[in-house]
Parts: C-alpha cells; sequence; structure tokens
C-alpha cells in the first residue's frame, strides 16, 4: 500500500484513533490501551503485516512521553509511525506501558533502553534492566532538563 | 672422520680413569643431563625464532628484526623479560598447586628425552622399552594441565585445562597405535634398534601403505598432542583468551611455552626416530656414490634435520588452519582416526607376517 | 535409537556454571560483555551486557547544533562513519530542504563505498580469526590499508572521518583520488579469488560454518535484524534498493539475499556485497560530475518543527536517524536506530545449546561494533 491507501486503510479500521502525518510516514496515536491490540493487528492483519519494528524511541514533551514505534512490513515493504501519549508522573514514579515484546521481540533491547534513559516502565517485558547506565546511575538522562550527577560523588 | 660417539665415550673413559665407579657413573649421568637439556634449550630457541620467522613470511611480515642482526636475538631478550617479571600468585588460587603445575609439566616433558637416540652410539639410557617409556611419560604432561587449570581458580583455565584432558588422552590412543604399526614391523621397543633397522632404508619408504598412515596419523595426533593449531583447543585464544595458562605470568608462563616446544621436539623426534630413520642417512639403492656424500653428514644433523622438518610441517598447520571445536576434535579422534589405526594396526601385522615389506 | 541407561542424565548430572566473556576478552571486539550460563562447553543462556562505551551521543545532540551533531555519529559505527555522516546530513538537509550537488552525491557514494569494503575487508579479517586462522587477518590489513591511505588523504582521517556534511561533503577529492582508487579496485579484483582460495575451500572452517548459527527468517524479522545478516536469512532489506538516496537508484547493483541462514551463509553474503561495492566504484569512478562539491548553507540551520526520519544502509545494516525539530537550531531529540544495537538481540536465539567456540565464530559473523551499540 503506498501512504495514501495505508493512511485511509488505518482511517477506516482503527476509528478510535488519531491519524496523521510525520515527514516520511503515515502516523497513527493511540490509545495506551489499545497498544497492543492495535499492534497485534497490525501485525497480523493480511492487508498491512506490519512486522517488522525498525525503531522504537521516547520523546520526552515536557508534560508527556510520546512512545514511538517505527513499524514496516517485510512482505509490502509500507512503513507507519505508531505513538503512544504517555502521561509523566512526578519522580520517583515512573509511567508504564504495555510491552510490545510478546508481538515483536525487537522490542526487547529497545524498551530496556527507554526504561534506563527515560524511566518509562513496560508491562511484561522479559527482563527490564537498566541496560546501558546501570543500576546505580542516578535519574533518566534524556528526560528534558535532567540534572547531571556530580560525577565524582556518582563513581564513589 | 671423528664420530660423536667416540667424544661421548672418551668423556666417559676419562671419568671413569679419575673418579671412582659410582662418583663416576653420577658425573657421566649429570653431565648427559646437562648435555641434553643444553641441546633441547638451544633447539627451543630455534623452534622459537623459526616459529616467528614462519608465521611472519606466511603473514606477509617480516618478523623480529631489531634486536640483532634479523632479530635472531630476539628470543633471548624474550627470556630476560620473562625472567624480570614478576611470577604473579592470584589470591584466591591454590598456591602449591598453582606454583607445582608448570614445573610438572616441564619435568615430564625433559624425562621424555631419556632413552632419545641422537646418534649411533650417543644415547643416555639405552632402556629396551624406550617407546613404551616415551608414550607413558609424555602423557603425564596432561596432569599438569589440570592442576594449571584447577589451581589458577579461574573458570576459562578450567574449561581449557579440561579440554586439555579430553584432548590429549583421546589423541593419545591413535598416536599409540601408529607407533605400534612400526613396532609390529621391528618387533623391538629399544629407540636404538629402532633406528639400527632402518639403516637398510626408512620406515616410511620400507613399510608400504601401513608406514604412510601410521606416518600421517601420528603427525596429526602429536599436533593434537603438543596442543597445536589446529588442535589448540586448550588455549584458544579467541575463546580461553589463553585456557589453561591464563593467570600465569613471568617465568611460570615461560615453563609452559618452554614446554610446548619441548613437546614438539620430542612428538618430533619419535615421529623421525620411527618413520624417517632417527640419525640414518638418506640412501638410495644402488646410488653408492650419492650415499657416501650422505653418509659424510653427521648422523646427529640428520636427525636435527628431520626433526625440525617435521616442526616446520607443525608451524605449518598452525598457521593456515582454523581451528576446531571441541566435538568436532573428539569426533575426528573417536569416529575417524583411532578405527582408521586399528585396521591400519591389523594391516601392518599382517605385512609383517607375511614379510611383505622390505 | 533411545540409550538403555541414559547416563547424561542420571549419572553425570554437572553444575552449570556462569562465565562473563567480556568485557576484556580477545573476541568480542571492544568492550561487550557476554553474561553465558555454561553447562560444560554447552551455553544454557546468555544475557549482553553493554554499556561500557556509552557516551551519550543522544543527548549531546541536545545541545548542538545540527551541524555539530554530525562530528558525534562518527563516533559510533567507526567503521561505517561516513554512513553515519550521510544519515545524519540527509536528515538535516530533508528537514531544511537543502539541495546536493550531483558531484558531491557521487563523491558520497564513493566514499561509503570504499567504506563498505574497508569495514567488510576487517571484518573478513576478524571473523577467520576469531575462527582460529590468524593468517587471513593480516592479507585483510594489507589490502584494508590502501583504502584508508585514501581515507586519509582526502579526509584528513582514517577512521572518524566527519566528511560528509548538510549540502554537501567537507572539500572536493584530490586529483590522485581516481587513479588510486581504481588501483585498489585492481588490486582487489586479484584478492578476493585469494581470500577465496585461501579460506573458503578450507574443510576445518566450512565445518565450523557451516550449519551453525542457525538465525530463521522469522526471527530475523522479529528481531528486527537488518544488514548482511538479515540478508543471509532470505530477508530483503537493503536500504539502497527499497529507499534510495544520494542517486543509488541510478546506479546498477544486485541486492545480495540468500537464505542458508547459518554463519556460512552470512558469510558468503559479505564476500558478495564486496565485489558489488566494487562494481558500484567502477561505474562512478570515470563519471564523477563536475561541479560544486558543496552548496553553500545557512551558518546555523533551523529545521522547520516536525518529524524527520532517515535511513542508510551502512557496512552493518540499516541506520536511521529519527530527528523530532522543535524549529530551534538545535535538534529537540535525535535517535540514531544503529544497525548493531538491533542485530545483537541475535545473540541469545544464536547462541543457546551451542559451544563456546561456536559462539565465537556466529558472532563473528554478525560482526558487532561495540561503540555503535553503545551510542
Amino acid at each position: 500500500m503506498n501512504r495514501e491507501e495505508l493512511k485511509a486503510y488505518l482511517t477506516e479500521t482503527f476509528p478510535t484513533a488519531t491519524i496523521g502525518d510525520t515527514f516520511d510516514f503515515p502516523l497513527i496515536v493511540v490509545a495506551k490501551e489499545n497498544l497492543l491490540e492495535v499492534v497485534g493487528k497490525l501485525k497480523n492483519a493480511p492487508e498491512t503485516k506490519m512486522d517488522f519494528l525498525f525503531c522504537e524511541t521516547a520523546v520526552d514533551r515536557i508534560e508527556q512521553f510520546e512512545i514511538v514505534y517505527h513499524l514496516t512490513s517485510t512482505t509490502y515493504r509500507h512503513d507507519m509511525v505508531l505513538k503512544v501519549m504517555l502521561d509523566k508522573p512526578e519522580l520517583p514514579e515512573l509511567p508504564k506501558i504495555d510491552s510490545v515484546y510478546s508481538l515483536l521481540e525487537a522490542a526487547e533491547f529497545y524498551e530496556n533502553e527507554i526504561f534506563d534513559l527515560f524511566g518509562v516502565t513496560f508491562d511484561g517485558h522479559p527482563n527490564l534492566r537498566r541496560m546501558i547506565l546501570g543500576d546505580e546511575w542516578p535519574g533518566y538522562p534524556l528526560r528534558k532538563g535532567y540534572e547531571y550527577p556530580d560525577i565524582e560523588q556518582t563513581l564513589k | 672422520m671423528i664420530k660423536l660417539a667416540d667424544i661421548v665415550q672418551w668423556i666417559h673413559q676419562w671419568l671413569t680413569d679419575v673418579l671412582p665407579a659410582f662418583w663416576a657413573t653420577i658425573a657421566a649421568n649429570a653431565l648427559a643431563g646437562i648435555a641434553i637439556l643444553s641441546l633441547v634449550l638451544v633447539c627451543v630457541i630455534i623452534c622459537v625464532y623459526m616459529e616467528r620467522k614462519v608465521a611472519a613470511f606466511m603473514q606477509l611480515r617480516l618478523g623480529p628484526m631489531r634486536v640483532g642482526k634479523w632479530g635472531s636475538l630476539q628470543v633471548l631478550a624474550d627470556v630476560i623479560k620473562l625472567l624480570l617479571k614478576e611470577s604473579f600468585v592470584p589470591t584466591r588460587a591454590d598456591k602449591i598447586l598453582f606454583v607445582v603445575a608448570p614445573v610438572l609439566v616441564l619435568t615430564v616433558s625433559l624425562m621424555a628425552l631419556a632413552p632419545v637416540s641422537f646418534s649411533d652410539g650417543v644415547q643416555m639410557w639405552d632402556m629396551n622399552i624406550g617407546v613404551l617409556y616415551i608414550t607413558a611419560i609424555s602423557s603425564l604432561g596432561v596432569i599438569g594441565v589440570l592442576m594449571a587449570g584447577w589451581a589458577s581458580n579461574n573458570k576459562f583455565s578450567l574449561v581449557g585445562a579440561m579440554r586439555a584432558g579430553a584432548q590429549i588422552i583421546s589423541y593419545e590412543l591413535s598416536a599409540a597405535l601408529s607407533i605400534l604399526a612400526i613396532i609390529a614391523m621391528t618387533g623391538t621397543l629399544s629407540m636404538n634398534e629402532l633406528v639400527q633397522s632402518q639403516a637398510d632404508g626408512w620406515w616410511i619408504f620400507k613399510g608400504h601403505i601401513p608406514a604412510v598412515i601410521a606416518f600421517v596419523f601420528y603427525v596429526i595426533a602429536a599436533t593434537a598432542e603438543c596442543n597445536r593449531a589446529p588442535f589448540d583447543l586448550a588455549e584458544a585464544e579467541q575463546e580461553l583468551t589463553a585456557g589453561y595458562h591464563t593467570e600465569y605470568s613471568g617465568m611460570q608462563f615461560g615453563m609452559f611455552y618452554l614446554t610446548e616446544y619441548i613437546n614438539m621436539i620430542v612428538v618430533s623426534i619419535i615421529a623421525s626416530t620411527l618413520f624417517l630413520g632417527g640419525w640414518q642417512p638418506f640412501h638410495i639403492y644402488g646410488f653408492t656414490a650419492f650415499n657416501q656424500v650422505m653418509d659424510y653428514i653427521p648422523q646427529f644433523f640428520w636427525l636435527m634435520g628431520k626433526v625440525f622438518f617435521i616442526i616446520f610441517l607443525m608451524m605449518w598447520f598452525r598457521w593456515t588452519f582454523p581451528r576446531l571445536r571441541i566435538d568436532q576434535l573428539l569426533k575426528l579422534e573417536w569416529k575417524y582416526l583411532m578405527p582408521i589405526s586399528l585396521v591400519n594396526l591389523i594391516i601392518a601385522a599382517l605385512c609383517t607376517v607375511m614379510g611383505w615389506h622390505f | 535409537m533411545e540409550p538403555i541407561i541414559n547416563f547424561a542424565a542420571d549419572v553425570e548430572k554437572t553444575d552449570e556454571f556462569v562465565v562473563n566473556i567480556g568485557p576484556q576478552h580477545p573476541s568480542t571486539h571492544g568492550v561487550l560483555r557476554f553474561q553465558t550460563t555454561l553447562d560444560g562447553e554447552i551455553i544454557k543462556d546468555i544475557v549482553p551486557i553493554i554499556g561500557y562505551i556509552h557516551r551519550g551521543i543522544e543527548k549531546m545532540t541536545e545541545f548542538l547544533s545540527y551541524k555539530q551533531s554530525i562530528y558525534l555519529t562518527s563516533r559510533m559505527d567507526y567503521l561505517s562513519s561516513f554512513m553515519n555522516n550521510q544519515a545524519c546530513a540527509l536528515v538535516v538537509e530533508k528537514a531544511c530542504g537543502i539541495e546536493v550537488p550531483a558531484r558531491a552525491q557521487a563523491i558520497r557514494i564513493l566514499m561509503c563505498e570504499l567504506q563498505r569494503l574497508a569495514s567488510h575487508e576487517l571484518w573478513w579479517g576478524s571473523c577467520t580469526m576469531d575462527v582460529g586462522a590468524v593468517t587471513p587477518f593480516f592479507m585483510a590489513f594489507r589490502d584494508r590499508e590502501t583504502i584508508m591511505d585514501v581515507f586519509e588523504a582526502n579526509t584528513g582521517n582514517r577512521l572518524t572521518t566527519n566528511y560528509i556534511l548538510p549540502g554537501g561533503v567537507m572539500m572536493d577529492i584530490l586529483p590522485d583520488f581516481i587513479p588510486q582508487v581504481k588501483e585498489i579496485l585492481r588490486n582487489l579484483k586479484n584478492f578476493l579469488p585469494e581470500y577465496e582460495a585461501l579460506v573458503n575451500g578450507n574443510f576445518i572452517f566450512q565445518k565450523r560454518m557451516k550449519g551453525v548459527g542457525i538465525l530463521t527468517k522469522e526471527q530475523a524479522i522479529s528481531l528486527g535484524v537488518t544488514g548482511p545478516v538479515a540478508r543471509a536469512s532470505g530477508i530483503s532489506c537493503d536500504v539502497r534498493k527499497l529507499h534510495p538516496y544520494d542517486g543509488y537508484e541510478k546506479l546498477d547493483f544486485k541486492e545480495v539475499v540468500a537464505d542458508g541462514c547459518d554463519s556460512w551463509t552470512r558469510y558468503l553474503v559479505r564476500l558478495e556485497e564486496m565485489k558489488q561495492s566494487i562494481h558500484i566504484i567502477e561505474q562512478l569512478i570515470d563519471n564523477i560530475p563536475e561541479g560544486d562539491f558543496r552548496t553553500k548553507t545557512k551558518a546555523v540551520l533551523k529545521a522547520p518543527e516536525g518529524e524527520y526520519y532517515q535511513r542508510v544502509e551502512t557496512a552493518r545494516g540499516e541506520l536511521g536517524v529519527y530527528f523530532v525539530s522543535d524549529g530551534t537550531a538545535k535538534p529537540y531529540r535525535m535517535k540514531f536506530r544503529s544497525p548493531n544495537f538491533s542485530n545483537l538481540a541475535v545473540a541469545k536465539p544464536l547462541n543457546v545449546g551451542a559451544k563456546i567456540g561456536d559462539l565465537i565464530a556466529s558472532m563473528a559473523t554478525i560482526d558487532l561494533v561495540i561503540p555503535d551499540i553503545d551510542r
């Protein structure tokens, strides 16, 4: 499907979601509760077959987190972006979202990275750990307004 | 022409003249030990230098060039470096075993040189079971390797040591069976008599196909016994960092390094004694002039030439072949080499009984 | 046939033990740690542990201008630094609407393909060395060195080249670039058969590679694997073909796809890719268009608000740059989807149940570059 067809298909199939555009790909914004259902449908529906998660990341939008999934289909080679907006509670409470690991195994490392650098926890993730920085690192550096720790103190 | 045997005889005579019989024996033995030790050390130095140069020329390099002319003193510099380094013992290591292991490995490999016949009449101990003695002694070395791996308290070392154990014990079999094929033809276990039996032709030429097969298998098994690539699984730099001697440094490591080369020399000596005629010169039947020229080359150099030829073969393997995996290694031994060696032994026995060899 | 007594289960009960392969280990090619649980020689579980050289490149870009960010990208995959620069430059060009002159595009492709050759050379050397053959490593480095000399002369650097900028390339190629590259190609055409003669036919090498490290197509898709690793599992994923950039669409080359799924196929795919790269360079080397090597851009670039995504094919797979702009001169968020980070995920499915020797051999064919994983 080309971009327009894909957008039309998405509008039709997911009436509750918001359909939009990024510069390169069609965009669908879904609610946090529907994430697994939408991804599962996108992956398994014969029209889309979005079986390849090539990028998953988060963007800190000050009030909210955007979890961004870039999906593509190895069969049809059409790409799309899926976004989930996530409320940002005060630290130390962490926002929570379902892990898509059960559908797309590629999410394991991406979600570990997001957990490590943004402090977003994923339900149903097989091995959620602070993959890059390690357990002792204070705070979540890729959040906006992150205060750098005193390195001397941290390394002690 | 002065023969090596005459010199040895002359020294022995002199010792018995000036000393009482008991002390003369002791002195003779000590002198022989020192002679063999220094001979082996010189050979090791040549081997290490040769290994580097062979490797370098196979790898489009020049190898050591800075210390001495053509880097000839590089080995000496390395030995000095190893001697000056601290022999470090890890905190949680089993200290006694850790220190004993390299000494044991080195002693065992030196012991294997006792019955070697270097030239006509030059032999430290002409025992009638020389070959059996060498095979028995050389398999003791694995105990030292296992000790080193266990005592280091390092998981890589342990895995390396277990690999070495499995590998050496397995390959002992086909090495021994290959040796047996020749023993079957000669009917003697004495190193001296083995060499004497090849005065009219080396066993690799006399013994037909069984001898050739036995020679090839012996070289393969010997490479494996020495833990040389492609069978260097016990060290396996890319997998186990350095295998059983990961934790060793200084001269303790130096001893393992030394042992590797002494083992190579020992197995090469056995191979050349059994298959390539030991110190017997190369003769072609009927070419009298040629044969006489060959006779003028001292017997000792014949032996060393053959030894270094086989060592060169092993170096050639090392720098061209990738490494086997442990299960492939054991499969090669138990499924191919050992059954074929057994069949080969039967054929060799048949050849002997029917008198098919010369 | 079932054994009458199952010795393995009853008599020889063995303990598992944990071995850390890395972070300092001869064949992890960098500071990567595999926490392996071993039962004897057999790997029961493997967890890759990363982060030893995490430099926070994504965070650093948030304080730098777009042009400055380019310099950080060279430090990610230091064996594909041209492609990394290119990805970052392309996404900025896309966002700011900058046209790239034809000459610059041609130079970019030439440099990138040379880089791919150099990278695969290094991989070939280290891969064979991991299997235990040391000699090929030196042959690979002999040939790689000639390519590095060209880089050094033309860009000033051997690894972190920082050569490709938004709007073109940093400086024009030198007059003797073309004869030098032709010389390299001539040599490589002689040497590639030599490589194959030395290693490919070797019985032990084939035994170590064939049927080892199986990564099925389904696994590869699900794990998000790209690059030669995915192509060896039968997935067509060459970005140069699927989403051409910088004029790759005008060139004639084949995407190398094979479906052997094992280490041996990955090995062959990379060797074949080297031939394709040579083919690409041959088409371009005599046809570098005249003209500017760079368009004049504003000193401070500002991208309109929005989200941009650009992918390029590095030597190891698909590098994606996800670029969120808020209209200021600094990126709001720049995410590098690095190929090695995704490819690292294969460590577990590839190696559980295999032996230590296989771990080293099959990870060698994955060809990881650790700074690219950690960023």
